[in-house]
């Protein structure tokens, strides 16, 4: 069952959370803090979460993103989870190549493959 | 002249006046035709650039202004970003890309503005940053 959220898609498959980007563009301070917090709360309600981020729709993305990114990732892990993105397109992609942070981030080619590494 | 978009903008401290004057570039620049990754990583380095001046420069100030000047031609964009705040030095930003700051939530945004614009620099007070993309 599909839950819409302003900012994301979630939905569960078996014990994962697949979470879908839905904005094309994630720019602003104001709707990157709001899908922080949609974020952080998603890992928050899970005892271990497993967590599946699909960038599928994503155009854009600025540094303030990458910031949530990362924080999420440290929840994710402090609570035992995992965390896998999915989905991101090759213009995305050489932004967390870039930064380096496709070595701290696990990412797959697309939602199957990111489900099957959180099984 | 003909074949040159030239403007000056003075907007508020406020991100939805950022994503106006991003957007007013942006059109210029698709009008003369330059390419996606181009559009992209001007886009990019615009919201950087106004998301430093407006978020650690002016500090939210609504009573600080931030000044934008660009100018788009058929082979570059020259962009220039001015806040009102003391200043900074780009030289002590610690790199993100080292390990320990890999894991920083914070601290990309200049790191990205070089890496996709061809020329970036700050004046000697560090509260202006002009950057020049040219049409490949």
């Amino acid at each position: 069952m599909s839950q819409p959220t302003p900012h994301l898609k979630v939905a569960n498959d078996g014990q994962v959370t697949v979470v879908e980007l839905t904005p094309k563009k994630i720019l602003d301070e104001m709707s990157i803090m709001q899908i922080g917090q949609q974020l952080y709360a998603l890992a928050a309600g899970s005892a271990s979460p497993r967590m599946a981020l699909d960038f599928t729709n994503v155009a854009h993305m600025s540094s303030s993103a990458l910031g949530v990114l990362i924080t999420l990732h440290k929840r994710v892990r402090e609570k035992g989870g995992r965390m896998v993105l999915c989905n991101i397109q090759p213009a995305i992609y050489e932004i967390f190549a870039i930064t380096r942070l496709n070595e701290i981030f696990s990412i797959q080619a697309n939602r199957q493959e990111a489900i099957l590494a959180l099984q | 002249m003909e074949g040159i978009c030239h403007k000056r903008m003075v907007i508020a401290s406020d991100l939805e006046a950022a994503r106006q004057v991003e957007n007013t570039i942006l059109d210029e620049v698709e009008r003369y035709g330059y390419s996606d990754a181009s559009a992209f990583s001007i886009r990019l380095a615009i919201e950087e650039g106004l998301n430093n001046a407006i978020k650690h420069g002016n500090g939210y100030d609504p009573n600080k202004t931030v000044q934008v000047a660009f100018a788009v031609t058929p082979q570059q964009v020259v962009i220039s970003i001015t806040d009102e705040g003391p200043g900074f030095d780009p030289a002590r930003v610690p790199d993100p890309t080292c390990d320990e700051n890999l894991e920083k939530p914070c601290g990309r945004g200049i790191m990205l503005m070089r890496a996709y614009m061809d020329e970036i620099h700050y004046n000697p007070c560090g509260n202006q940053v002009r950057m020049v993309k040219k049409n490949s």
